[in-house]
Formats: C-alpha cells, structure tokens, sequence
C-alpha cells in the first residue's frame, strides 16, 4: 500500500468505529491521521514484533480522545490484528473510548485526562537520558489541552533540563468542547508561547506528511514544539471544521457518504 | 522518621541506581546528601507538583522506581488526579513520600495539616498505603518499597521521633504489629501513624494510674489492611479502640469499622481522631490535639 491507500484506510478504519459504537470524537481522530500515519511508518523507531523494546522510540498520544485514531494506525502498521478494532467501545470489547495500555500492544501510556502525557513523556525522555539511550520521545496535544496548566509545568520543566530528545506536537485544529479555541481561551499567540518557553518551534500544516517528516526529523539542541495546524474532521467534507462532529457520530447515510468521499479522495 | 526514610533510601541506592528522588522544591537540608551522592538521581522540579507525578511515571515506566517527597498535602491532594492516572491505573512503581502527618505543622495551618490523606490514597486501586509509627516501622516499610511492585504511599511524621520498637522487631508490608498485651486486657487500641507514641503513653498511664491493661496494636500499613488482626481482637469481646491524628472519615478507624461491621459479630467500638471540620484554632501539635477531642477516653 501506498500512503495515499494507507491514509484512506486509517480514516475508513476510524469511520467504520466510530459508526458501529456511536461513539464521539471523530472530528479529533481524523484531524491527526496524517501525523499519526508519518510518525509510524517513517520516523518511530518501533518494532511491532517487539513492541517493548527497551531501545525504541516513544510515542503518547496526551489526547486520549483522539484513540481511535491511534488504533487504527497501530492496527495499520500491525501491531494488532485489524478484528480488533470492530471491538471498540462495545461491552466486552477490548479497546476502550480513551487509551488503555493494557488493552493491546503499542500503546506507551493510557490517557484520557487532559494535560497527563507531557509530563510523562518528558520523564520517559529523562530516563532515556540517564540510560543512554539515543531513543526520542514524541507526544501528541490538542490545542484545547493546552488550556491545562499541567502542559505548562511540564514545557517550564523540558526547557529547562534541555530534553532535546523530547518532541511535542500541537493538534491546532482550532475547535474544543464549546467551539472555537480562541473564543474558549484565546491562544492565537501559541507559538510564541512555546518559545518563550524555551522550546524550538516550528509551524506547519498538519495535513502535509513532508512538512510533518521535516519537522520531526530537523536535529534539535532544546525540546521541540511543532504546532500543526489541522482542520478538525479532516477529509470529510460535511465533517470538516465544525463542532457538532466533536460529539455525533456516523449513521449509516452519512457513513456511506463519508466512504465515497473518501474513495474519491483516494 | 525524615532522616530515617533518607538513610536507608540512600544505602539502597547505592547498590540500585533505579532509585531516584523527585522533589517539588521541599526537603531542604533533608534530601541534599542524596543530592551530593547521586548528583542525576535527584531531580527538583520546581513547585509543580502535577508535573512532578507525571515525570515520576514516566521514570518508572522506563523502569526506575521513584520517590516524590514533599509535605503531604501537597504530594497527594494538589496532584489527586495525576497520581489516580499516571501513578494507580498505570501501576507504576512510584512511591508517595509525605512528611508532616496529622497535625505535624500545627500552628503554620490548616493547609499544612494531612488529614485526609489515607481517606484519598486508601481508596486508589493498586495503591499500598504505609503509615509507620516508630523509625524502626519506617525502615522496613522503606525497605519493603525497593522491591514492592506497583504503586506505594508512605507517609511521615517530622523528625526526632524515638524509637518505640526494639531494633530486632521486623515489620512486614500489610502486618499488625502487638505492642502491649497483658494477656488479660480489657480493652484494645488500635493506632497507626503518629499518634504511636500518643497510644503508648495511654496504655502506660492506664496501666500504672489506673491499673487498666489496655493491649496496643500498631497498624502501619492500613493497605493492604490486617483483617484477620482485627478479627482476632473482635473475637476476645472487648472493646476496641482506634486512635489516628487523621479525619473520622475514611482512615484507620472506618478501615477498623468496615471489618467489624462485616464480620458482624457486635463489639464495642470507638473512634478517637479529627472530627469532620477545618480547624482555625492556632497552636502546635500538642495544642491541637487537645482543641480538637484527641483526648484519652474513660475507660470506666
């Protein structure tokens, strides 16, 4: 499969999901497949045969809402077995709506609240320090999560201890719970926030997997803020930027519909 | 039981570097030794506590086993959440270190005084809750952490407290510890934490004033709890007491009063703690006590 073929299959994974359990969040899902589809296939470090490997690269995805993207493409890339995802949000399924490492294999770090996998990430990229290891770190925020003053704590903290093997990717899609970020809590200024907190940044467009490649991969000396302006919804045209796909899911019309477009989009 | 929990912590890490420390800018001129000899094992991450919980899972995840040391209110309450996601669910060998238990900084506040803590840390899944009376119930429950799997709260008194337990007595993880028994006792009181000493110099004074055998049991581990000790006790049919510088709610005496209530055989039971308010009241510990009904009951 190509990336083209391998980006529709994520987001028809996601759709299908999201239709059978009638469940939330697609709209967060599918701003962030193409982030997610660069880090695994072309630059993490991991092995699917040998997920726990102490040497690999780290990836969390802070916005646990967002999980049903990172099934999918952990299911993509083989980590598990693609049945697995007709077991989301069901009773007696196995992938529960917000992340559980326990559930399959490839998940770092279970999350689900806001504001969580920063911290985390950046004692991961400590302890990578102080074992030597040339392995990096990546971690996945919403810019509504930004809101949490943990994230600060944490960005205060990496700056700080130079954890130029830490890498922290802003989902800039623009909406959270209420509408639009900037209206919630204004954050047009993020970027200069995350280098005034002593990160190295970089904005990009999160829908381009070169911009995304580019950035992820530029050698950094302090740890590394990309924010990634995204469309909530992305790829779906009835879906894109609008609030209400933070909450609806699929029926069965709109599934069908969504899967043509995304058969033309191929 | 500071300068106890740094020692052994230190002779440890000497011959395991997955030992490290995480403070949120507390332990000043306690945990600078450390610091000395384990220059990167060591981390001070500023006054954000949420943070520190976060870096200490991730530490642990990578397979260290880290201690995060502050007051204690400030190392369970100010972070409850992180330590319920990042800590319990994910089971991670993290270990809670709380100093200043009860009413230990009495006259800086209400904010300084722990008593709700085992209440909160007690109902977390996969959370061990260690609450050592004597420097000698500190050092084996410190050593019990280097190996323990999962997640650890140990909570502290402040410094100088004496030993109560002679040197030789071995304290396991989750065992009731007899103090006082007279064989004929006419009572039991069941205490844990600091009010250790508190207990014995009742059980003292009710033995050589009043001529009352009173039996003493510590408890310094509340989870998991000693069931089958206070089984024992309900079964000699008389009355028990529960004694902890801790709210009403939630600590050692409703931990004592769910087993008897279960076991359902009826017993005479009392509570004597903190009653549900925040106390404005300023004075020290000893002050407190008084202020707040942690007085020692009539036993006739």
């Amino acid at each position: 499969m190509n990336e083209i073929e391998k980006l529709y299959s994520i987001r028809k994974s996601i759709l299908n999901m999201m239709h059978y359990s009638k469940s939330s969040h697609i709209g967060s899902c599918l701003s962030i497949v193409e982030i997610l589809y660069v880090l695994y296939f072309k630059v993490l470090r991991v092995d699917p045969d040998s997920p726990i490997d102490p040497a690999r690269d780290k990836f969390i995805l802070s916005k646990g809402h967002g999980s049903a993207a990172l099934y999918a493409t952990l299911a993509e890339r083989g980590f598990f077995s693609k049945k697995y995802l007709d077991e989301f949000y069901v009773n007696g399924g196995r992938l529960p709506g917000h992340l559980d490492m326990s559930a399959v294999p490839g998940i770092e770090v279970s999350s689900g609240s806001l504001g969580h996998g920063l911290s985390i990430g950046a004692g991961m990229a400590i302890a990578n320090k102080l074992a030597k290891s040339e392995a990096r770190v990546f971690v996945l925020v919403g810019d509504g999560e930004c809101n949490e003053g943990s994230i600060w704590e944490a960005a205060m903290f990496s700056s700080h201890h130079l954890l130029d093997n830490l890498t922290v990717i802003i989902d800039y899609n623009k909406l959270q719970g209420f509408g639009e970020t900037n209206e919630v809590v204004n954050q047009k200024s993020i970027i200069n926030r995350w280098q005034a907190f002593g990160w190295e940044t970089y904005e990009i467009n999160g829908h381009e997997s070169k911009e995304i490649y580019t950035a992820l991969n530029k050698k950094q000396l302090a740890p590394k803020a990309i924010i990634a302006h995204t469309i909530k919804g992305k790829g779906i045209s009835f879906m894109e930027n609008k609030l209400e796909w933070h909450y609806k899911s699929p029926n069965e019309e709109q599934l069908n519909r969504a899967l043509i477009e995304l058969g033309d989009f191929q | 039981m500071r300068n106890t929990f740094i020692k052994i912590l230190m002779e440890q890490a000497e011959i395991d570097n997955r030992i490290m420390i995480i403070t949120p800018d507390l332990g000043f001129s306690v945990l600078e030794p450390f610091g000395k000899k384990f220059p990167n094992r060591l981390i001070n991450a500023g006054i954000a506590e949420q943070n520190a919980i976060g870096i200490a899972s991730g530490l642990a995840l990578s397979g260290m086993v880290v201690y995060v040391y502050s007051i204690i209110p400030f190392v369970t309450m100010r972070c409850y959440e992180q330590i319920r996601v990042d800590v319990a669910y994910l089971n991670a060998n993290v270990r809670l270190v709380g100093v200043g238990a009860g009413l230990s900084y009495g006259p800086a506040g209400a904010t300084h005084h722990a008593l709700e803590d085992i209440s909160l840390m007690r109902s977390l899944p996969n959370m061990t809750v260690c609450c050592p009376g004597d420097p000698i119930e500190v050092r084996d429950l410190v050593r019990s952490s280097f190996t323990h799997e999962g997640p650890m709260y140990i909570r502290l008194g402040k410094n100088g407290e004496t030993c109560i337990h002679d040197e030789n007595q071995h304290i396991e993880l989750g065992q009731a510890v007899t103090v006082r028994d007279y064989g004929d006792s006419e009572a039991v009181l069941i205490t844990t934490s600091n009010t250790f000493h508190l207990a014995l110099e009742w059980v003292d004074q009710w033995k050589n004033e009043e001529g009352i055998n009173v039996m003493l049991v510590s408890m310094p581990t509340i989870k998991p709890f000693d069931n089958k000790k206070i089984i024992e006790l309900i079964d000699l049919s008389i009355p028990i007491f529960t004694l902890e510088e801790h709210t009403v709610i939630g600590g050692l005496g409703t931990t004592v009063a769910e087993v008897i209530a279960e076991y359902g055989k009826p017993v005479q039971f009392k509570r004597i703690g903190i009653p549900d308010v925040f106390t404005h009241v300023v004075g020290d510990q000893h002050y407190l006590r008084k202020e707040l009904g942690i007085v020692k009951p009539k036993l006739n």
